[in-house]
């Protein structure tokens, strides 16, 4: 299923070096990772070099180059959620789940990011959990809101 | 859907719709800001259709889902039409109340602003507080639209400068009109938007492009989101028409990929705009063409830099160009492209309708028009606000903002996201205008001004700053990339209790070569925060490196 | 070929107009430094360690000399105390990654920069990009990239493709100031390559 739908998308753009960015995008969007060989796959049908595919796709941060968990956690580190305590949830969330930022856990249950602000810093600091705003949170709450996700 | 083959078409059309609206009719709006949502202001809003489904008043009463209101802090906010009563913090189970006081004319008392100090009562939105110091030209549409439903922009007006300027202006008068309204880019450089657009049109090159940055990268800035979000049609208006100025048949929009409602607005917005006739070939019949493409970010600050999102635009890394040539001149494909923010673009469809001795006539000498600002930090009431250009700092963080949180003091400001700069309390009674406040080492920036209360440390300040900065550079250059990694690493040891006497010095020459020898703005601008820090609390990091004391 | 007349440093030069100011200068015998520039390669203004100083119509700006064009009555600087004391520091920055590259101990001599001014991480890559510019645009074999941003940017060698073209050719290694291009070819051999590459 995914494989087909990754082939659609490289055929949509073959022969368009231009849209690297809009292939990369969508194949991360379902996969949610890029696997090397897809990258070598959509170089060779876009007609980019791979050296410029991989230094895109480490470039960018929606890009990843390992596979993700099922759930993504995202503690906000924008510059209100700094000052009304984000460092304290951050570390609250990475000794419940043992992860630090960046990292996916061996059972592929959740993946960390610390990340930029998005902007609903009224109600900071902020757990977001598969696009999900837990807001105005404090390090209490956090494992009663990480149970509702398994 | 219609498609409108003419001007008059569309015309007709928008006088049945405002034929079939009755203004006095009562309405409820319900906002879906970014903060709003995350407080689940859809559950409210599914209490409303509920209710209003239950007892069958689907024929009093409209129920409107919209952008954000603005005032943040107390959300979920619902505004109760006409008479625009103002609901805070309301819960699903306000909902049969407000809709009884709303068909019976009055006021449900539990749910209006009340004066944490003196407990006074506020129901209209032009009582607020929060509200009545504003000048809501721009944000003000809000409340007033479903973003889905390009039928209730053209109710309130949409488009109608759009048709104004096709049909009865040239395109060099458009020209003139925004530059005698002396537009400034709301993006940050305040850079004269006639002027930009000026460079562009006159540029050899025939193909030209325009472009709306809603990219809004910065950390604490919200409002771009909010307006393109909650009123999408507004910015569309304004690009199509700098497009018939410009003499460009292209456009782009850029913004976040990781805002869900954004995206859905956006691509609904462009869509029906398209349906309707007003994008594409031939716009209502005028002879004009142009067409808008929508470009996500991928995750990186710098992209918000001009030459390095066209670079991204065209699918590359999103390095600036290190040629000395304006991107008006030679941008996307080495074509002369124009970008401006999505405030700037937003303010063009007001100056056309209402001309440019209106637009003058608010705001500072140099400083035109009004200037969204997102409100937050340690301040009472957090969110979006719309001023006139010129108020003071003070009016912002005390009269609108209410001051700061918890009974502290005030102790900074800080104003223009990461690459702004921290302004002392004394220093609060300066306005908002593009040159006063970037003389002082604050530049207004994209808007956001963050309150610090008097228990911030400023040496944390600069040092989280720069280690946002850091991750956002895009590591071509070496004053950029190898200054703001020598700057974070001085800051850390500082705030750990390592500073040494000379690291000042060192901060300060730092600053000096990262502003001065960067290839582009992220860089030039990206010392700005330290160099504030030296400027204005000197004695607290000399302090700090003295006692050799950590951030507590 | 149109020409412009421009001042370097008070003298008198004539340039093609299509030049740069640094063309334009080292035509005419005056040296201004550069690391990550080469004449066979598109104009790059990574290093900006050839910052000039340049007057035109009565404004005075700091720009790098390899990008900025030549232009009729422009006045360049190549050596003022601004423009020394920022590739001092430049220079400062660089010896924090690759301390003992002769070409940084040359111009630390050159500037007064103290090798030791900024807290050391040595990765021994000045990020010049002449490797990966080189191999793009004079070979078209694009076997070596950049990847990641930032401090953490850095050169890749694409096992793919280095372990095809990379043994028979090899003349990255002599563009590279600091030897690194020549150790992290060998690092992707030993690592990464496909049955271990031809050799």
């Amino acid at each position: 299923m995914c494989e087909q739908a990754v082939n659609a998308i490289i055929e949509n753009y073959r022969g368009k070096p231009e849209a690297l960015i809009h292939a990369l995008t969508e194949i991360q969007h379902e996969l949610n990772w890029l696997p090397r060989e897809v990258l070598a796959e959509v170089a060779a049908a876009l007609g980019v070099p791979l050296a410029q595919a991989i230094q895109i796709a480490s470039f960018y941060k929606v890009f990843s180059l390992t596979p993700k968990g099922r759930h993504e956690l995202h503690v906000c580190t924008g510059m209100t959620c700094h000052l009304r305590g984000g460092d304290k949830l951050l570390a609250k969330v990475e000794a419940v789940t043992g992860l630090k930022p960046g990292e996916t856990d061996a059972a592929g249950r959740f993946t960390l990011e610390r990340g930029s602000c998005l902007g609903s810093c009224s109600i900071g600091p902020e757990l977001i959990v598969d696009g999900k705003h837990h807001g105005r949170m404090t390090p209490e709450q956090v494992e009663a809101v990480l149970d509702q996700y398994s | 859907m219609p498609r409108f083959n003419t001007v008059a078409e569309f015309e007709d059309y928008r006088a049945a719709l405002l034929a079939a609206r009755d203004p006095a009719r009562p309405c409820i709006a319900v906002c879906a800001g970014a903060a709003c949502d995350g407080l689940d202001s859809a559950a409210v809003a599914q209490a409303f259709e509920a209710e209003i489904a239950r007892h069958n008043l689907a024929g009093q009463l409209d129920l409107r889902v919209t952008g954000c209101h603005g005032f943040c802090e107390k959300g979920p906010n619902v505004i109760a039409g006409p008479e625009d009563i103002c609901y805070f913090e309301v819960t699903p189970a306000d909902v049969p109340e407000i809709i009884r006081a709303t068909l019976a004319g009055e006021v449900y008392a539990a749910k209006i602003y009340r004066d944490p100090q003196t407990g006074e009562k506020a129901a209209r939105m032009s009582e607020v507080p929060y509200y009545k110091h504003q000048m809501r030209l721009l944000i003000g549409d809000n409340p007033r639209l479903d973003p889905l439903k390009i039928d209730d922009a053209l109710a309130i007006g949409g488009y109608a400068a759009l048709v104004k300027a096709l049909t009865t202006m040239t395109p060099d008068q458009v020209l003139a009109e925004v530059k005698q309204a002396n537009l400034r880019g709301r993006g940050g450089g305040g850079f004269p938007a006639g002027a930009k657009w000026e460079t562009t049109k006159n540029a050899p090159e025939k193909t030209k492009y325009v472009i709306a940055n809603g990219h809004e990268g910065e950390s604490a800035a919200f409002m771009d989101r909010a307006m393109l979000t909650g009123n999408p049609h507004k910015v569309i208006e304004g690009l199509i028409i700098g497009a018939y100025a410009i003499g460009a048949h292209q456009g782009f929009i850029y913004t976040r990929h990781d805002v869900p409602r954004l995206v859905e607005h956006v691509k609904t917005a462009l869509a029906q705009a398209r349906e309707y006739g007003l994008l594409g070939q031939n716009i209502l019949g005028t002879g004009f063409d142009f067409e808008i493409e929508l470009h996500f970010d991928v995750g990186i600050f710098v992209s918000g830099e001009s030459s390095a999102l066209m670079r991204s635009i065209e699918g590359n890394a999103p390095e600036p160009r290190p040629k000395y040539i304006r991107t008006s001149v030679s941008g996307i494909w080495d074509k002369p492209s124009n970008l401006n923010n999505v405030e700037t673009w937003a303010n063009v469809p007001q100056i056309i309708a209402r001309g440019a001795e209106w637009f003058a006539s608010i705001g500072s000498d140099k400083s035109k028009g009004t200037k969204l600002v997102s409100l937050s930090g340690h301040i009472v009431n957090s969110g979006i606000v719309e001023v006139p250009m010129g108020t003071t700092l003070r009016t912002l963080i005390f009269a609108i903002g209410g001051g700061v949180r918890d009974g502290k003091a005030l102790k900074a400001v800080h104003f223009g996201g990461a690459m702004g700069g921290s302004l002392p309390v004394d220093r609060i009674d300066a306005r908002l205008d593009f040159d006063e406040m970037s003389a002082l080492g604050a530049p207004i920036g994209a808007g956001g001004l963050l309150v610090m209360n008097e228990d911030t440390d400023m040496v944390d300040i600069a040092r989280y700053l720069m280690d946002f900065l850091v991750k956002e550079s895009c590591g071509k250059c070496v004053p950029c990339r190898e200054g703001m990694f020598q700057m974070l690493k001085i800051l850390t040891n500082i705030a750990e209790g390592r500073g040494r006497k000379f690291d000042l010095e060192r901060l300060a020459e730092l600053t000096e070569v990262t502003s001065l020898g960067s290839l582009c703005a992220l860089g030039k601008t990206s010392a700005a925060p330290v160099k504030s820090m030296l400027q204005y609390f000197h004695a607290e990091y000399a302090a700090r490196i003295e006692a050799g004391s950590q951030t507590p | 070929m149109s020409e412009v007349t421009l001042t370097i440093n008070d003298r008198e030069v004539t340039a093609e107009a299509a030049m740069s100011v640094l063309e334009a200068a080292r035509q005419a015998g005056i040296p201004i430094p550069t690391l990550c520039h080469h004449d066979r390669l598109e104009a790059y203004g990574g290093c900006r360690l050839c910052i000039v100083e340049v007057e035109s119509r009565g404004k005075i700006n700091h720009v790098v000399s390899c990008t900025y064009p030549v232009e009729q009555g422009l006045a360049v600087r190549t050596r003022t105390e601004t423009v020394d004391r920022i590739r001092r520091v430049l220079v400062e920055e660089l010896m924090a990654h690759a301390p003992d590259s002769p070409e940084l101990k040359a111009l630390a001599e050159e500037y007064g920069a103290d090798r030791n001014r900024f807290g050391k991480e040595p990765i021994f890559c000045v990020m010049c990009g002449l490797c990966v510019r080189y191999c793009a645009e004079i070979k078209g074999e694009h076997a070596v990239g950049f990847i990641e941003n930032g401090p953490r940017r850095e050169i890749s060698f694409i096992p793919e493709r280095a372990a095809e073209v990379c043994w028979d050719c090899q003349e990255c290694f002599t563009v590279c100031p600091t030897s690194y291009a020549q150790a992290a070819y060998l690092l992707a051999k030993g690592l990464a390559f496909p049955d271990g590459g031809r050799s």
